[in-house]
């Protein structure tokens, strides 16, 4: 589905990823961690296009991401769902129109999906805030509205980006939990993560291929986590 | 950029369109700088279409007509002046011609030396008016046979001061249209400064864009429509305001000379309306290109 052969990536004159090979099956769950700085980010931007491998062969669906052309790139984009530890909201919109982001920007009208996003804002526990601005949330709502946002255009491939760096112990496992029910629906889903406690909450719920970057290489990790 | 693409960039979509807040320093900008500019452009162009009829005028007015002189002494002028008009009356291209009384001729002079000038002890030449036909007369031939025949007639043919005057209404003209074209490009200019900051300052806005599947053209139009109708708006307000100017402007006269005349006759009150379509496709052309270069500026 998404499958990288021996992609560097550098930056400045620096080499920030090197030589990495991995390929992200259709429904499977990976764990990407690593210390701060070591590239998860940048790898995960490699995934969704937002950056271009330097060298090495970077496919997703079977399309090489070097030829696709803007257009081509922005329909990649759409199968593939992305959370941001940050969230990236638009404050000036509502927690709603968010959400529906994806379906105005891919031609979709938001009305038709009424039924489809009301249903997707229960699921992540919002159903009551549909009205609310960005800046009302808390940092565990803004996860679920981000993860809901990722998720509307039914992906095939959901990227999390240390979704749950902000919250507390038991946020961070309802959102585990969301992550892994959209692995049982058949999404794949690659979760960047330095906390290593969340990867080891989620072992006994699913099967999870754990990655670890560390001096630039991509290795899969030990039995220590 | 195809008709579709233009289209697809200008249709109103109210969802689309609140997914970029509107800035007050960009939108105050884009209204103030096309309206401003449509109300210079207004003037720009009464001054340009005035300035082409009066080249017009001069240039007609005079080309169809000359002067015959005669400088002969008192006793030889009456009999000058009828050799000159049996000649005049005998040349193709001359439609009439006429000796000036002494009371026209005094009437010509009174400007500078008073109505009461003693014309008959002066020594001033008799004028014969002339009106061309269609075809005009030859000149240059009718010089030779005055010469010839007639040795005090000089004719003059208005030529060498008609020809800096049309000359000087059509420089006029040019300037106008030169303004015009400078009004143009300043505005396109501001509007792209505009577009540029709006871009900056919603520079996140346009990467989440991205980044959830928005096709270039979705995030440009979100811009354009702004600019483009805003721009429309002010060049109207700019355009209708100038016109109410040029409408209050003195009517035209004789008294009143060119800055009278300064102002839209008859069918050319329509154009100025073309003001604000020019300022909205200037403000399209400026903020697409800007969104275009900034968009293919992003991997």
């Amino acid at each position: 589905m998404i499958e990288l052969e021996n992609v560097s990536y550098s930056y400045g004159g620096g080499e920030l990823l090197s030589d990495v090979s991995v390929q992200l099956q259709p429904g499977s769950f990976h764990f990407l961690t690593g210390p701060s700085g070591a590239g998860k980010t940048t790898l995960l931007k490699l995934c969704y296009g937002a950056l271009l491998p330097t060298s090495g062969r970077l496919s997703a669906f079977g399309e090489d991401i070097a030829r696709l052309d803007r257009d081509q790139m922005a329909m990649l984009r759409r199968r593939i769902g992305v959370v941001h530890q940050d969230c990236r909201f638009l404050d000036h919109l509502t927690l709603a129109e968010n959400v529906a982001l994806p379906l105005m920007v891919s031609g979709r009208a938001a009305d038709a999906e009424q039924d489809n996003l009301t249903e997707l804002l229960h699921w992540v526990g919002l159903g009551a805030r549909l009205e609310a601005h960005p800046p009302e949330l808390s940092g565990g709502e803004r996860q679920r509205a981000a993860l809901a946002r990722s998720v509307i255009l039914s992906p095939d491939v959901v990227l999390a980006d240390e979704p749950t760096g902000n919250v507390d112990w038991e946020m961070s496992q309802r959102l585990l939990g969301l992550l892994v029910e959209l692995n049982r629906m058949g999404k794949t889903v690659l979760i960047a993560t330095h906390d290593l406690s969340l990867i080891r909450a989620a072992k006994s719920q699913v099967q999870a291929r754990v990655l670890r970057i560390s001096q630039r290489k991509l290795q899969l990790a030990g039995a220590d986590l | 950029m195809n008709p579709a693409d233009i289209r697809l960039l200008l249709r109103r979509d109210a969802r689309a369109d609140r997914v970029v807040p509107p800035t007050g320093f960009t939108a105050h900008l884009t209204l103030f700088v096309s309206g401003a500019m449509a109300f210079l452009a207004v003037f720009a162009l009464a001054l340009s279409l005035a300035s082409g009829r009066m080249a017009e005028r001069w240039g007609s007015e005079l080309a169809g007509a000359a002067t015959l002189r005669i400088n002969a002494p008192a006793e030889q002028r009456a009999a000058q002046t009828q050799a000159a008009l049996t000649i005049l009356q005998q040349t193709p291209g001359v439609a009439s011609a006429r000796a000036l009384t002494a009371q026209e001729q005094s009437a010509l002079l009174a400007p500078w030396f008073g109505p009461d000038l003693p014309l008959d002890t002066l020594p001033v030449p008799q004028l014969i008016e002339i009106v061309e036909g269609d075809p005009g007369l030859d000149a240059a031939g009718l010089r030779l046979r005055l010469g010839a025949e007639v040795p005090g007639a000089v004719l003059d043919d208005h030529t060498r001061w008609r020809e800096p005057l049309v000359d000087g209404a059509r420089s006029l003209r040019r300037l106008g249209w030169i303004s015009i074209l400078l009004i143009g490009g300043a505005t396109a200019a501001m509007i792209t400064l505009a577009a540029n900051a709006s871009l900056a300052a919603n520079a996140q806005i346009i990467e989440v864009l991205r980044q959830i599947g928005a096709r270039d053209r979705f995030i440009a139009g979100a811009f354009v429509r702004r600019f483009t109708y805003r721009a429309l708006l002010g060049a109207a307000v700019g355009t209708i305001a100038g016109m109410a100017g040029v409408l209050l402007l003195p009517e035209a006269s004789d008294a009143g000379g060119f800055l009278t005349g300064l102002g839209f006759q008859g069918a050319g009150w329509l154009l100025p309306l073309v003001i604000p379509v020019l300022g909205a496709l200037v403000a399209f052309l400026a903020t697409a290109t800007a969104a275009r270069r900034k968009l293919e500026g992003l991997s």
